[in-house]
């Protein structure tokens, strides 16, 4: 467990952030520019000094303002990969990457040299300097450097966000298996949610330096604090399951959630992976007759919970289908003609290619952990 | 052989480079901890330090000279101290002319590390700080490094500035040769005597050579690095 409580007031901004997360896993803090994320994870790095609060992971407190006990951000044992990696222009890259991994001589070695080097692909880098690097190979290198400092905990203040599509792509798949492969917690902040959906086991909302949402990515996907966020077009459900079948020649899957089934278009995964998909409001369709003869591949029972208004005279409209939960984004005219309310019995319309699956082993689902 | 040097000007010479390279050993590490104090430290009565410190670029270097005999003079209160506890006697010697001329280049040399310090990236250290490194680590492993170029372009400016230094010099530990006529004073005395002139063209050649030798120096040293670095 990562218990966090931080209390801080800097230059008319007041930060006041708690949460408790599952350990391992990610952590991702997404909120707007100038929420109080950067601040929130140098407080936790020990960089900057809490007004009060704690830090406690499993069973070591590195900060407890009313003990009067703050361990020095040299001793945290917490690795940063900062958004512009500050790697050390003096060293090359092997030179950067011992430089934590000398000073951790004392504590267990969790993770090897050749391990991080094989793991982030930096064979062909070890000898280059970071001026000759690109901004994706500067981001693994940080990460590696980070890694091998045998952190207890890793912080990632936007590490993709000083990167082009193509390079955020280039290392997404690295994190991730980063998350898979090792057991450390991470703290991940970003303001991209698209990452937030492709890495977070538990995901931290802030809006103004206040924590205004918590949960898995399911639970947070749902709350309108998120929308206030994302805004209306980028909401949508997120639901975790398990592929238990798929059709390679018709790039065809069916995704085992909690208690339905859905089928989805998929490249390349594997019966028996753990797969989290995104159903964007947006693109869910309503209907109170069962549908025959259309090309959507899922039609689902379900029953209205609650019906919101959204913006642009829109409506939110909340579905529980058998256990989990959809949001559909309708209009209200359509609202109206259909005589939909609160209790109304519907069938849930979702095309099959309108959902982006993401490969998501977390740790807390894997059967290997 | 009007172009050869002759042996009193090669003393002169030797003495001005001896007693640069001394002023700038000594005034190296106070220079970076005046530097680290004027850029990362806030205690009261900084801007006075920093005046202070600043001072002999704008006071006569007469009056400095005067300043330090009166210190450091044989009767003076830090100059008897040194004789009768540690047998060092400053006033007419090399060692005063080195005094002398490391005060007068302070300035200079701190200017230098000081722009080279406030160049550093804080966040670097940061950086090093979650891999571990405490302070003292950091500042040798990090930020010493990276103020390397600084350094060394401080240190030659000031290296050279201090083959010329004259008047605080004069001053202070007086023309004698062998023990302080450098340079600058050798050439002073030889303008002064009747028969002086040849040898007066020839110590300004070389003064005016070894300058700007020195400032190219610098210069080719602190791109160097640079590229080094990586910037």
């Amino acid at each position: 467990m990562l218990s966090v409580a931080l209390g801080k007031r800097r230059d008319g901004f007041t930060l006041q952030v708690a949460f408790d997360a599952p350990t391992p896993g990610v952590v991702a803090l997404f909120g707007r520019s100038g929420c109080g994320k950067s601040t929130t994870i140098d407080l936790i790095a020990g960089l900057l000094a809490p007004d009060q609060g704690h830090v406690r992971l499993d069973d070591v407190t590195l900060l407890d303002t009313r003990a009067k006990r703050s361990v020095r951000a040299e001793r945290r044992r917490i690795g940063y990969v900062f958004q512009d990696s500050r790697l050390f222009p003096h060293f090359n890259v092997a030179g950067n990457l011992r430089y934590g991994q000398k000073r951790a001589r004392g504590v267990e070695q969790r993770i090897g040299f050749d391990e991080v080097v094989s793991l982030l692909g930096l064979a062909s880098l070890l000898t280059r300097r970071p001026g000759q690097l690109s901004g994706g190979e500067r981001q693994r290198v940080a990460l590696g450097r980070a890694l091998l400092s045998q952190p207890r905990l890793l912080l990632l203040d936007e590490p993709l966000a000083s990167l082009d599509v193509a390079r955020r792509e280039e290392v997404l798949p690295y994190l991730e298996a980063l998350r898979d492969r090792l057991s450390i917690p991470i703290v991940y902040v970003s303001h991209q949610f698209d990452e937030v959906l492709r890495l977070a086991t538990h995901v931290v909302l802030l809006d103004a330096g206040r924590v205004v949402a918590q949960g898995s990515p399911g639970e947070v996907s749902l709350r309108p604090e998120l929308r206030a966020i994302v805004g209306p077009e980028a909401v949508g459900a997120v639901l975790d399951g398990v592929i238990t079948a798929f059709d390679p020649a018709r790039s065809f899957a069916e995704l085992r959630l909690g208690h339905g089934t859905l089928c989805m278009s998929a490249r390349n995964v594997a019966v028996g992976a753990s797969v989290r998909v995104q159903l964007l409001a947006r693109d869910v369709i309503l209907a109170t007759q069962p549908p025959h003869s259309l090309s959507v591949r899922n039609s689902i029972e379900g029953r209205i919970i609650e019906i919101a208004d959204d913006e642009d005279g829109a409506k939110l409209v909340r579905v529980d289908i058998g256990g989990d939960i959809v949001l559909a984004r309708i209009t209200t005219e359509a609202v109206e003609a259909l005589g939909l309310q609160s209790g109304s019995a519907v069938w849930v319309l979702i095309k099959a290619i309108s959902m982006r699956g993401h490969t998501f082993i977390s740790p807390a689902t894997s059967p290997a952990s | 052989m009007p172009y050869a040097l002759s042996p009193a000007e090669i003393d002169a010479l030797e003495l001005s480079l001896e007693v640069a390279t001394r002023s700038v050993l000594w005034s190296l590490p106070l220079a970076v901890l005046a530097a680290w104090l004027l850029t990362r430290a806030r205690f009261p009565g900084r801007t006075l330090f920093d005046a202070f410190v600043h001072l002999p670029l704008v006071l006569p270097p007469v009056a400095v000279g005067y300043v330090l005999l009166l210190l450091f003079g044989l009767r003076g209160p830090l100059g008897s101290w040194l004789y009768e506890h540690l047998g060092i006697e400053l006033a007419f010697s090399t060692g005063g002319a080195a005094l002398a001329t490391a005060v007068m280049t302070f300035p200079l040399m701190v200017r230098a590390i000081r722009i080279a310090l406030e160049n550093v990236d804080r966040g670097l250290e940061a950086a090093a700080r979650t891999l571990g490194a405490g302070p003292i680590d950091r500042f040798a492993t990090i930020t010493l490094p990276l103020m390397l170029p600084g350094i060394l372009a401080g240190t030659v400016t000031a290296f050279s500035a201090a083959l010329g230094e004259f008047g605080a010099v004069i001053t202070f530990v007086s023309n004698i040769p062998g023990e302080t006529r450098t340079l600058p004073l050798a050439l002073y005395t030889a303008i002064q005597s009747p028969d002086g002139n040849a040898m007066a063209a020839r110590l300004a050649v070389l003064s005016f050579a070894l300058g700007l030798s020195g400032l190219l120096f610098a210069e080719v040293l602190a791109r160097y690095m640079r590229r080094r670095l990586g910037r």
